[in-house]
C-alpha cells in the first residue's frame, strides 16, 4: 500500500512541489516558550501574523457560515464539496494563462469551472436518468481529474516551478497574505449584502420554489447567483483549509445551527457565529504548537461543536429527546399497571379490594420481578400500597391495594381507554374489534377537556362496545363501583 | 501557453513504451495495474451506483485517512497489513456514522454524509501532521496517487516464486474478490438494490448484505487508493456504469461493459498520460470522461442526439 514511500524516499520522482500544510507559524520562533505565553501572544494580537489570520478566520466564518446555511437547507450540501473540486481546472487554466500565482485570473478561473460544474450538474439532471449522486460524483472527479492533469503538466513546464498553487490543494493558513484577506472580506461582505437584500426571495426560493415562481420572483437566476457566491466563497478560503476541508466549513456550522433552531434567521445567526468561533478556537489551539496544521483544527473544533449540540442541546438534543421518551416509557407502564389492576378488580365484581400479584403480572404479560418493580413504583408515588400474605402457601401471593388517589387514576385510564373505543364505534363507524388497539395508545394522552367533550357527544355513556362499564366521574369521586351497577351489565 | 501541449509524436506515444523487452514489462505493470482498478471499482460501482450511493465511495476514501494514520502510530511500522485493516476499519466507521446520522439525528442525509467525511479527513490529517518529518507519509500521493510508482514497489513472493509487485498482486486478488463476490450473490445483490420491502419480504438479510457491500467497497477503495488516490477512486466506481448505463438497461449488460471500457480507460490513460508528460491515474479519468461523453451524445439509451432525432421524427 505505501509503495510511494519507498519511491518517495529514492527521490526517483521529485514531487516535492505538494506538501501538506503543517508549516510553522510564520511569527513562531521555536517551542521553547510555554503554553501560557503562547496562548498570551495570540490574546494580545501582538503578532502582524495572528492579526491577518484571525481577520481572515473572522471573514471566512461568516461568509461559509451564511452560505452554508442557505446550501444545508436546500439540500445542497454536497454541491459545496462538488463545487470545491470542480473550481481545480479553473486554477490551473487561470495560472497558465497568468503564469503568476497571485493574480485575479486564478479566480476568474475558477469561477468559470465552479459554473461549468454546477451547469452541467443540471444539465445531466435535465437530459438524462443519471441521479444526482452519481451527477456529483462524476463532475466532481472528472473535473478534479482534469485539473491534476493540469497541474502536474504544468509542473513540468518552466515557469511552474514556483510554488504556491498547491496552496489550493491543501491550503496554507500561515502564508495568509493581505490580498488572501481582502478577497476573503470581499466574499464575506458580497454574502452579508445579498443575504440581507434578497432574504426574503432567498428563504422562498429555497422552502417553496413552485410558490416562488407563481408569484414572479426569478427563482432560476437566485438559483444562479447562489451558485455563483457559493463558488466564489469556496475559492477564496480554498486558499486557507484547503479543497475538501473546505466543504466541512461550508456544512458544519449550518448543520449545527440546524439542529438549535429551526427559524432561518437564527439559521443563518448561528452558523455565522458558530463559523467564526470554529475558526478562532481552531487558529488558537493551532497556535499553541509547532506541529498542528490549522484547517484541519478548525474542522474538529467544529465538528466538535456539532457532536456536543447534537447530544446536549437543551431542547433538540439526543439525550433530552431520550430522556423524554424514557420518561413518557415509564408514565405509559404505571398507567398500563393501573389499568390493569382496575380490570383484576372488575373480574372479581369488585368484591375485593385487593389483587394478588401474579395476576397482575398475568395479565401485563411481565415476569414476577417486573411485576414487583412496577408495583415498586407505584408505592412510591402512593397510588396503592403492598399487603404481604403470611403463610403464603404459593410465591408471590403479596396482595397489591390502590389508594384513593391511585384509584381515580385507575378510573381515569380505563375511562378514557373505553370511551374512545366507545367513540370509535359509534362516531367514526370502526368495527368493534378494531379499536382496541387505538385506545390503547390514546388511552395515555386524552386531555380532561377531550374527555369531556366525548362524553358530552356520546351523551354520558355507561358502557363500552365490549358492554363492560365506563367508570363514571361518580364512581371515581366515590371511591368505588356500585353491585347495582354491575348488574346492569 | 504553447508548449503546453508537446508535440504529437505517434511512435514517442504508442510504441516507444513498448519498444524493448524492460520497456514493455514496466509499462505492462502500469497498465495493468490501471485495468485491475478500474475494473474492480467500475464493477461494485455498478451496484454503488443504482444504490443512491455513488457519494459514499466518496466519504469512505477521505473517512479511510484516520485509520492508517492511527495504524501507523499503533504498530510504527509501514507495514502492509495493518495499514490496511485500520484503514478498512475507518472506512466502514464512517459508513456507520454516516447513516446513524442520517437515521438518528435532524439532519438532511447529504449534510449527514459530508460531515462526517470531512470531520474523518480532517482527524487523519491532523495525525498524520504529527508523524513528523522523518516518515514520509505522502499526502500528494494518498490524495491523487501515483500508478507509475507501481512496478518500483518490492515484488510479491510466495516462497520462491515471485508474483510481481506488491500492489498489483493484491489488486488482483481484490479484484477476483469482487468478481466472485458479485457472480455468488448476483440475485440477492440485485434485488436488495432495487426493491428493498420485496427483498425483506424474501427474507434477505437485507443490513447484512449492505454492510457487506460497504465492507468490499471499504476493502477495494484502500487496495486502489494508492494507485489512482483517494479521490480519483470515486471517478472509477462512477464512470464505467453511468457510461454503459446510455447503451443498455440491464445490469447485466452494464456489469459486461466494464472490463472494456476499463481496457480503455488505462491503455488511454495512459498513452495520453506519455504524450502530454502528466499525472497517469488523472488520465485515466479524463479519458473516462471523454467516453461519458460521447457515450452522452450518442448512446441509444437516453443520448442526447438519439433523441433529438427521435423528437424529429416524431414532429
Amino acid at each position: 500500500m505505501l509503495s510511494y514511500l519507498h519511491s518517495y524516499d529514492r527521490k526517483i520522482v521529485p514531487m516535492s512541489l505538494f506538501f501538506l500544510s503543517n508549516q510553522l507559524w510564520a511569527g513562531q520562533i521555536s517551542s521553547d516558550k510555554g503554553i501560557a505565553d503562547q496562548a498570551l501572544r495570540f490574546f494580545s494580537l501582538s503578532d502582524y501574523s495572528v492579526q491577518i489570520v484571525l481577520l481572515g478566520v473572522l471573514f471566512m466564518g461568516i461568509g461559509s457560515g451564511l452560505m452554508g446555511g442557505f446550501v444545508v437547507t436546500r439540500k445542497l450540501s454536497l454541491f459545496g464539496d462538488t463545487l470545491s473540486h470542480a473550481v481545480l481546472p479553473g486554477v490551473a487554466v487561470g495560472f497558465l494563462w497568468s503564469q503568476s500565482k497571485n493574480s485575479p485570473s486564478i479566480i476568474i478561473g475558477a469561477l468559470i469551472a465552479g459554473f461549468l460544474g454546477v451547469f452541467l450538474i443540471s444539465l445531466l439532471q435535465k437530459t438524462t436518468r443519471v441521479r444526482l449522486d452519481s451527477a456529483l460524483g462524476l463532475v466532481l472527479s472528472g473535473f478534479y481529474a482534469i485539473g491534476i492533469c493540469l497541474l502536474t503538466r504544468i509542473q513540468k513546464m518552466e515557469f511552474g516551478n514556483q510554488s504556491g498553487i498547491d496552496r489550493y490543494l491543501f491550503g496554507q493558513i500561515t502564508g495568509l497574505s493581505v490580498a488572501d484577506v481582502w478577497g476573503m472580506g470581499i466574499s464575506c461582505l458580497l454574502v452579508g449584502f445579498i443575504t440581507v437584500a434578497l432574504y426574503k426571495e432567498m428563504l422562498l426560493t429555497g422552502f417553496d420554489p413552485g410558490f416562488a415562481r407563481s408569484i414572479g420572483v426569478p427563482v432560476d437566476f437566485l438559483q444562479y447567483l447562489l451558485w455563483m457566491l457559493l463558488a466564489f466563497s469556496i475559492i477564496t478560503s480554498l486558499q486557507v483549509v484547503g479543497v475538501i476541508l473546505v466543504s466541512a466549513l461550508l456544512i458544519i456550522p449550518a448543520a449545527t445551527a440546524s439542529i438549535i433552531t429551526h427559524n432561518m434567521k437564527a439559521l443563518l445567526l448561528w452558523s455565522a457565529f458558530l463559523g467564526v468561533l470554529s475558526g478562532v478556537v481552531g487558529t488558537f489551539l493551532s497556535f499553541l504548537s509547532n506541529q498542528l496544521p490549522t484547517g484541519p483544527l478548525i474542522v474538529l473544533t467544529s465538528s466538535t461543536l456539532f457532536a456536543l449540540t447534537l447530544f446536549f442541546h437543551p431542547q433538540n438534543g439526543l439525550l433530552f429527546k431520550w430522556l423524554l421518551s424514557r420518561g413518557r416509557d415509564k408514565k405509559t407502564s404505571l398507567e398500563n399497571t393501573l389499568k390493569a389492576v382496575y380490570q383484576e378488580l372488575e373480574k372479581d365484581n369488585f368484591s375485593n379490594d385487593n389483587v394478588p400479584l401474579h395476576r397482575l403480572a398475568k395479565r401485563r404479560r411481565i415476569n414476577m420481578p417486573q411485576a414487583h418493580a412496577e408495583v415498586r413504583n407505584l408505592v412510591q408515588k402512593q397510588f396503592g400500597f403492598l399487603l404481604t400474605k403470611e403463610n403464603q402457601v404459593l410465591p408471590n401471593e403479596d396482595l397489591f391495594s390502590l389508594t384513593p388517589d391511585g384509584w381515580s387514576e385507575a378510573c381515569r385510564i380505563v375511562r378514557n381507554h373505553r370511551l374512545w373505543e366507545l367513540y370509535l364505534t359509534n362516531e367514526v363507524q370502526y368495527a368493534p374489534d378494531h379499536v382496541h388497539e387505538d385506545a390503547e395508545k390514546i388511552e395515555h394522552i386524552l386531555g380532561d377537556e377531550t374527555v369531556r367533550k366525548i362524553e358530552r357527544i356520546l351523551s354520558n355513556p355507561r358502557m363500552d362496545p365490549h358492554g363492560k362499564l365506563i367508570p363514571s366521574q361518580d364512581d371515581i369521586e366515590k371511591g368505588f363501583i356500585d353491585k347495582k351497577v354491575i348488574n346492569l351489565g | 501557453m504553447n508548449d503546453f501541449f508537446p508535440p504529437f509524436n505517434i511512435v514517442d506515444t504508442f510504441w516507444t513504451p513498448w519498444a524493448s523487452q524492460e520497456d514493455f514489462a514496466w509499462n505492462g505493470k502500469i497498465v495493468a495495474m490501471g485495468f485491475l482498478v478500474s475494473l474492480a471499482c467500475g464493477l461494485i460501482g455498478t451496484f454503488i451506483v443504482v444504490r443512491k450511493l455513488a457519494l459514499m465511495g466518496d466519504a469512505i476514501s477521505h473517512g479511510i485517512l484516520p485509520g492508517l494514520a492511527l495504524a501507523f502510530f499503533i504498530t510504527n511500522t509501514k507495514d502492509l497489513f495493518p495499514m490496511f485493516i485500520g484503514a478498512c476499519i475507518a472506512g466502514l466507521l464512517c459508513s456507520l456514522c454516516i447513516e446513524w446520522l442520517q437515521k438518528k439525528s435532524p439532519l438532511k442525509s447529504d449534510a449527514a454524509l459530508g460531515l462526517t467525511f470531512t470531520s474523518f479527513f480532517a482527524l487523519g490529517v491532523l495525525l498524520i501532521s504529527q508523524i513528523g518529518h522523518n516518515v514520509h507519509i505522502d499526502s500528494e500521493c494518498l490524495l491523487y496517487g501515483e500508478i507509475g510508482f507501481t512496478p518500483l514497489s518490492e515484488n510479491f513472493t510466495i516462497g520462491t516464486l515471485e508474483l510481481g509487485p506488491r500492489p498489483l498482486v493484491t489488486m488482483s486478488m481484490v479484484a477476483l474478490g469482487v468478481i466472485i463476490t458479485i457472480t455468488l450473490f448476483y440475485r440477492q445483490l440485485l434485488v436488495t438494490s432495487f426493491d428493498e420491502t420485496l427483498s425483506i419480504s424474501l427474507g434477505l438479510p437485507v443490513r447484512f448484505i449492505h454492510y457487506g457491500l460497504m465492507l468490499l467497497l471499504a476493502i477495494t477503495i484502500v487496495a486502489s487508493f494508492e494507485s489512482v488516490g483517494v479521490i480519483l477512486v470515486i471517478a472509477m466506481l462512477v464512470f464505467p456504469s453511468t457510461t454503459a448505463a446510455f447503451f443498455f438497461s440491464r445490469m447485466p449488460s452494464i456489469l459486461l461493459c466494464v472490463p472494456p471500457l476499463s481496457l480503455v480507460y488505462s491503455l488511454g490513460g495512459f498513452f495520453m498520460a506519455q504524450w502530454l508528460d502528466c499525472s497517469i491515474a488523472a488520465s485515466m479519468v479524463v479519458i473516462a470522461v471523454l467516453c461519458f461523453g460521447v457515450a452522452w451524445l450518442f448512446g441509444p439509451v437516453d443520448g442526447l442526439i438519439p433523441k433529438f432525432i427521435q423528437r424529429k421524427s416524431l414532429a
